[in-house]
């Protein structure tokens, strides 16, 4: 028997687990399947729909116009100087962004348990290619955004982007740490107790109310109960749409200490998101 | 050459039996309670061994206990044992799928599987981008799909759909691609788990000749899994057997086999001379029947064209004149593929004195009939008429075998198989 160390083992197996145990050189060397789950996704979505890409244009216009009418001319919530259409269009486009990667990505163990059930690869580079497949939904969004922005500003109004434009990127990051950082939990936790994606959809919808989508953070804070307000204010999602919104409409306030309590939130998220995601994908098959 | 590529030591797998609901949570926050106080968890301890048949006795099964096996580069070993032994949890546990209860195993290469072909496909891509993505799950790169694009594409044989999606292509199609897409594949170790049951002749053909390629020419480290114990003599170097989770040998492919179909023995069939389900007249009965190997070892699975003998017992009250005893080969749908009678040899029909108890063997020197499940029928006759006859006396595998000699499995389950020679006049 040749006698080997234990270093010169390229990997081992066993049942026992650490707390973090991240394999980044296993992920990178698998980012070609990432960029191919990534592929997949896009070319697939729409196949045999006659609709096609346009569904992506069809559901935020439709929702901006129902939060216009209800919050805004039924509501009287007021937008400053900025449209209300084009300010909730604003919110929703950022908020759909986060909510598919959270509801797609939550479902990443039980959608795929044909795949994850006869071979290994690096679990997580699913829900990461989830993440990123939604970013082309993202940018068609954005386009109309950016549309109706320009046809504001033609008729009239006195639009301008923020100089914090410049930190956009970063937002979307932030978004997308949080979507998949959540819908990670969230699908681990689903593996043995399926309940959990019956609440998920639930308390997505319920999550926009108190996350200043269709309002700003300032009639908020004059028309809440104080709890509530306080509530809103430290909800992370509150500061990235207020955060994207001055950045875009140059609307609210911007506070940088609030940016980066959720940018840590966000991250510390994702972590956690990770660690659990990365404990549960060794045994999943035996309890999903 | 003689490098120890992974290590396999003393892996355990406990399942949860029953359903996965009601109990979990207070099992689990029983674990949780004893894990803070740092005692091992309590439902390790407990859990039957993994024995189908019988009824349970707890809550836990071991799937696999304590396995421990090396292997070595450029070794092919063969996994054999019964359905539901516990092999495809080995590969599954080899292939990272899940991970043990117990133990560990070391590798010093890449394992990848072939546990079931056409894992992610996608049926809306077309087969092209498919073979990408296909490849790319069981852990290719881009650039090494790329290069074997054209390889994979001639090897499946559907050059003409290739840019048509794959729902729209036949099941063995699809077998097809994605068999190619594996075979491909350039791990260190190959875990092959059942994959030439697949497709038709043709392709089983190429399929073997690629899997023969594999291990014997690019000398690569296989492990493979399989019921078709030819493919297992022909192919690897070296066998385990694995009855009810545990390893009960490990030794040279030959060897293994042999036990193997040693140990596969029918234990649930009742004594035939307790038997009821029977048409007797109350003076002759069959007691028992056994098949035996040319060592003259009790088997209940065999291989076509190996050398049998089928051993009646019997025991008569009476004086009995022209005895003539008949053993029928039924297959599972219950037609005869042929039959044994003494009667048909005038020499061997023989008298039986009164209380007479003894045997007669049936001796086949080349079992003619091709991988399946059958059954034997036993009648006797004698000059009084009918005296004793019984279904289903016995039930028993073939479990494929090499009757040709030829290095191949028959593929046809129809039928007996003869000795035959062809000659060519041009």
């Amino acid at each position: 028997m040749a006698n080997t160390k234990d270093d010169e083992w390229l990997y081992t197996i066993s049942a026992k687990r650490k707390l973090i145990d991240f394999n980044f050189k296993e992920i990178w060397r698998y980012r070609d399947l990432l960029f191919l789950f990534v592929k997949r996704d896009i070319v697939t979505l729409y196949k045999q729909t006659v609709l096609g890409p346009l569904w992506y244009l069809i559901q935020p216009l439709f929702t901006s116009v129902i939060f216009t009418l209800i919050f805004n001319n039924l509501g009287q919530i007021q937008t400053g100087t900025v449209p209300p259409f084009l300010f909730n269009l604003a919110g929703i486009t950022a908020w759909n962004y986060f909510r598919d990667c959270l509801n797609n990505t939550s479902s990443t163990f039980t959608k795929n348990q044909n795949i994850f059930g006869k071979v290994y690869f690096p679990r997580v580079i699913l829900p990461m290619s989830i993440t990123i497949s939604n970013l082309l939904k993202f940018g068609i969004q954005l386009l109309i955004f950016i549309g109706f922005f320009v046809y504001y500003s033609v008729i009239g109004f006195e639009l301008s982007v923020n100089a914090n434009i410049i930190l956009f990127p970063v937002y979307v990051v932030i978004m997308a740490l949080l979507g998949l950082g959540l819908g990670m939990i969230f699908s681990s936790l689903t593996t043995k107790y399926r309940d959990l994606s019956v609440l998920l959809t639930f308390a997505v919808q319920l999550l926009m109310y108190v996350s200043a989508v269709p309002y700003p953070m300032s009639e908020a804070k004059a028309k809440f109960p104080p709890i509530v307000a306080k509530l809103v204010e430290y909800n992370p999602l509150t500061q990235i749409m207020e955060g994207f919104r001055y950045m875009l409409l140059d609307t609210g306030e911007f506070n940088s200490a609030r940016f980066l309590y959720t940018l840590f939130i966000s991250l510390f998220i994702f972590l956690l998101g990770l660690i659990i995601f990365n404990r549960t994908e060794k045994s999943f098959i035996d309890t999903v | 050459m003689s490098e120890v590529i992974l290590k396999v030591e003393h892996i355990s797998k406990q399942y949860r039996l029953g359903l996965v609901g009601t109990g979990t949570l207070s099992h689990d926050l029983k674990r949780w309670f004893y894990s803070i106080q740092g005692k091992d968890d309590p439902f390790l301890k407990i859990g039957d061994t993994n024995d189908r048949s019988k009824a349970a006795e707890s809550d836990y099964v071991w799937a696999i206990k304590d396995i421990s096996f090396e292997v070595k580069r450029g070794e092919v070993l063969g996994i054999i044992g019964k359905n539901g032994a516990g092999k495809s949890t080995l590969l599954k546990i080899l292939s990272r799928v899940t991970s043990p209860t117990t133990g560990q195993i070391k590798t010093k290469g890449r394992i990848a599987s072939l546990l079931e072909v056409g894992t992610g496909f996608h049926p809306e891509l077309t087969g092209k981008e498919n073979i990408y993505l296909n490849g790319a799950i069981l852990g290719m790169t881009k650039a090494e799909i790329k290069a074997k694009e054209q390889e994979i594409i001639e090897f499946s044989g559907c050059q003409r759909y290739i840019d048509t999606p794959v729902k729209r292509y036949s099941s063995g199609m699809r077998v097809r691609l994605a068999f190619a897409v594996a075979a491909f594949l350039e791990p260190d170790i190959l875990v092959v788990d059942e994959v030439l049951a697949v497709g038709d002749s043709e392709f089983q053909k190429k399929a073997i000749g690629k899997m023969q390629d594999i291990s014997k020419g690019e000398g690569r480290t296989v492990l493979f899994v399989s019921h078709n114990m030819a493919a297992v003599i022909s192919l690897c170097t070296r066998a385990i057997v694995i009855n009810n989770g545990e390893i009960i040998a490990d030794m040279s492919a030959n060897e293994a086999v042999e036990l193997y179909l040693q140990t596969t023995s029918n234990t649930e069939s009742e004594i035939i001379e307790k038997r009821k389900d029977r048409i007797n007249n109350g003076n002759f009965i069959f007691t028992d029947l056994n098949i035996l190997n040319t060592q003259r070892q009790k088997v209940s699975a065999l291989l076509a064209g190996d050398s049998y003998f089928f051993q009646v017992f019997f025991k008569s009250k009476f004086e009995l004149r022209n005895v003539k005893i008949r053993l029928q080969f039924l297959d599972s749908n219950g037609q005869m593929r042929f039959l044994c009678n003494n009667h048909f040899s005038n020499t061997e029909i023989f008298n039986l004195p009164q209380n007479a108890h003894g045997y007669i063997v049936c001796e086949i020197p080349k079992f003619p009939l091709p991988k399946g499940f059958y059954s034997i029928k036993l009648t006797c006759f004698s000059d009084n008429g009918l005296e004793d006859e019984i279904e289903r006396a016995l039930d028993f595998d073939v479990e494929g075998g090499d009757f040709y000699k030829s290095g191949k499995e028959q593929i046809s389950k129809e039928g007996v198989l003869v000795n035959y020679k062809f000659k060519f006049d041009f």
